[in-house]
C-alpha cells in the first residue's frame, strides 16, 4: 500500500484543482486505481540523486513582426464569439 | 477488410515532384493539417479544424507525398492499444481480434493493411515503436530535437517526437529524411539534423558492429518474444556483428519516472482545453470554473482524466518532491546509464515490446498493467535517444519487433543495423 492512500475526498480535491467534474462512480473507480498506481510510483523513493548534465541552451530569435493567424482564423473553432472576440463564461 | 485505421479519409495532394512523389502517407490525428479536422482521438476536438499545417505536413507536401487521411489513435496519445480513442478502436490487420498497439495504432494499421505507403506517428513513450512491433512494420522514434513538433498537439513535450512508419527500413528512412531538420518555429529542434541523409544507410552492412544487449530489458519478457529476439541476434552475428551483455540498472525505475513526468506535463498541456477557443459547446451553467470543469468532464475520456488527475497530484504541494523531483533524478540516471552502455557499443538491442499483441479489451480495465507493457520503450524517450522497431519474424503467428537504440543523432547507425535484421528475416 502507498504511504499516501488516496480516498474519494482526495480524488475530488485533485479533480477540483484540475477543473474536471467527476461523477461518483468515476471518483470511486479512480480512488481504487490511484492507490495502485501511486504505490507503484513509490519505487522512485530509492532513486539516487543524480546531477543532470546541463546540455540545455536558451534559444532566442530576433523579435520581428511576422504573419500570424488572422482574427477570423483564430476565432474559427470557438463555440461562441461576439464582435470578433471569444465569448467565455463569466469569471465570478 | 476495414481496420478503422482512419478517423478522417481525405486526399490532400502534395507537390508534383519531390522525393516522395507518387507516395501516399497517412498522418496521425494529433498532427495539424490545414483545413482538415484534427481530433486527437478525442470528443474534445471532434470538430476542430486547424487553420495551419504542422511543419512535418508542410515538408511531406513539398516532397510530393499525397496525404490520404488522419489516423486513429489513443486519445491525446495516451494509451498502448489504440482502444481509448473516442472514435472506437482500430484492429490489428494481422489478427482482427487483437489491438494494433498504441498510441499510433491507426498509422501502423494503415501501413500494415496497405492503405498507405507510409505514415507519421508520434512517440512519447513508445507510441510509434509499439504499434510498429504489434503490426509487423518498421517505426522510427528520432532523437529528441531532430524533427519539429510545431503543429503536433502537445501531450508531454519534453518526451515526444514525430516519427515515420513504413513497410521497410529504407522507406521509413526516406520519410525521416524529408521531415528531419531544424525549424525556427520549434526552438527545441537541432542544427545537427540539418543535412540528414538516412535512406542510403539502409545497406544491411553490420560487419564489425558492436551490439549491447541490456539484460534488464529481456528479463520478464514473454518467452516466445525472447526466443525470436535471440534467433535474430544469432542472424546478426552470422552477418558479422558482435554482441555482448550490458546492464542498465536505472531502467528498473524508468516506467515510474516516465509516467510521473508524462502525466505532469499532460496536466499542464491539457489545461488549454477549456471550451472557449475550441471544444464542445455544452449547456453548462455557472461561472468560468464550473463551466470549464463541465466541458472537460464531457470532452475527455477516462484515460485522459486519469493522467491529468495523477499529474496534478504529482505536482501538487506536498508531493512535488516525492514524485516529480524524484522522476527527474531517475531521468538523469537513465540518461547516464545509456551514455555508459553506448560508450561500449554502437547500438543496444532489445525486444520492442515484452509481450505479443493484446487481445481487444484485455488491458482496458487495469491501467497499471498497460503502463508496465511500456518498459522497453520509455527509457529511450527519457534519454532523448533515437530507436527503431523492425520486424523480427513471428511467434504464434503474431509479429515480434526488435528495437535498436543508438546514441543521440545516431539514426544512420540504427537504420543500418535494422536493415540487416530485415535482410535476415
Amino acid at each position: 500500500m502507498s504511504e499516501t492512500p488516496v480516498d474519494a475526498d482526495e480524488v475530488r480535491h485533485v479533480a477540483d484543482l484540475a477543473r474536471i467534474d467527476l461523477d461518483d462512480e468515476e471518483v470511486d473507480q479512480f480512488a481504487g486505481q490511484f492507490a495502485d498506481i501511486l504505490s507503484y510510483f513509490d519505487a522512485l523513493d530509492d532513486v539516487p540523486e543524480v546531477d543532470p548534465e546541463a546540455d540545455l541552451v536558451n534559444v532566442m530569435r530576433a523579435d520581428e513582426v511576422r504573419d500570424g493567424l488572422t482574427q477570423e482564423e483564430a476565432l474559427k473553432n470557438a463555440p461562441a464569439t461576439e464582435d470578433g472576440y471569444f465569448e467565455g463564461p463569466s469569471v465570478s | 477488410m476495414s481496420h478503422d485505421a482512419f478517423i478522417t479519409e481525405e486526399t490532400i495532394p502534395g507537390a508534383d515532384e519531390g522525393p516522395l512523389a507518387g507516395r501516399t502517407v497517412a498522418v496521425k490525428d494529433n498532427i495539424s493539417t490545414e483545413g482538415v479536422r484534427t481530433t486527437c482521438g478525442s470528443e474534445m476536438l471532434a470538430d476542430y479544424v486547424p487553420p495551419y499545417d504542422a511543419t512535418v505536413v508542410e515538408r511531406l507536401k513539398s516532397a510530393g507525398a499525397t496525404l490520404v487521411g488522419k489516423t486513429n489513435m489513443d486519445e491525446f496519445g495516451m494509451g498502448t492499444t489504440t482502444e481509448t480513442s473516442a472514435f472506437g478502436p482500430t484492429t490489428n490487420p494481422v489478427d482482427g481480434d487483437r489491438v494494433p498497439g498504441g498510441s499510433s495504432g491507426g498509422s501502423a494499421a494503415a501501413v500494415a493493411a496497405g492503405e498507405a505507403d507510409a505514415a507519421l506517428g508520434s512517440d512519447t513513450g513508445g507510441s510509434v515503436r509499439c504499434p510498429a512491433a504489434f503490426c509487423g512494420v518498421v517505426g522510427i522514434k528520432p532523437t529528441y530535437g531532430l524533427v519539429s513538433r510545431y503543429g503536433l498537439v502537445a501531450y508531454a513535450n519534453s518526451l515526444e517526437q514525430i516519427g515515420p512508419l513504413a513497410p521497410t527500413v529504407e522507406e521509413a528512412a526516406e520519410v525521416l529524411e524529408v521531415i528531419a531538420g531544424p525549424d525556427d518555429r520549434d526552438a527545441t529542434t537541432h542544427e545537427e539534423g540539418a543535412d540528414a541523409e538516412y535512406a542510403d544507410a539502409a545497406d544491411g552492412d553490420v560487419q564489425g558492429l558492436s551490439i549491447g544487449v541490456p539484460t534488464e530489458l529481456i528479463e520478464g519478457a514473454d518467452e516466445r518474444v525472447v526466443d525470436r529476439f535471440h534467433e535474430t541476434l544469432d542472424d546478426l552475428e552470422a552477418q558479422g556483428a558482435e554482441t555482448h551483455e550490458v546492464s542498465l540498472p536505472s531502467v528498473e525505475r524508468a516506467v515510474q519516472a516516465y509516467y510521473v513526468i508524462a502525466m505532469s506535463e499532460a496536466s499542464s498541456n491539457l489545461a488549454r482545453f477549456d471550451g472557449v477557443r475550441y471544444g464542445p459547446d455544452t449547456d453548462a451553467e455557472g461561472n468560468w470554473n464550473e463551466s470549464f470543469a463541465a466541458v472537460r468532464e464531457e470532452g475527455f475520456g477516462d484515460e485522459v482524466k486519469r493522467r491529468i488527475l495523477l499529474g496534478t497530484y504529482a505536482l501538487s504541494a506536498g508531493y512535488h518532491d516525492k514524485y516529480y523531483a524524484k522522476a527527474q533524478d531517475a531521468r538523469a540516471w537513465v540518461k547516464q546509464d545509456f551514455d555508459e552502455a553506448l560508450s561500449e557499443a554502437d547500438v543496444l538491442a532489445s525486444p520492442t515490446m515484452p509481450v505479443l499483441p493484446f487481445e481487444l479489451g484485455e488491458s482496458l480495465d487495469d491501467p497499471l498493467q498497460m503502463y508496465l507493457a511500456d518498459a522497453n520503450t520509455v527509457p529511450v524517450n527519457l534519454a532523448n535517444l533515437p530507436a527503431i522497431s523492425v520486424p523480427a519474424g513471428r511467434a504464434d503467428g503474431l509479429p515480434v519487433g526488435l528495437q535498436l537504440i543508438g546514441p543521440a543523432f545516431g539514426e544512420r547507425t540504427i537504420i543500418r543495423a535494422a536493415s540487416a535484421v530485415e535482410s535476415s528475416a
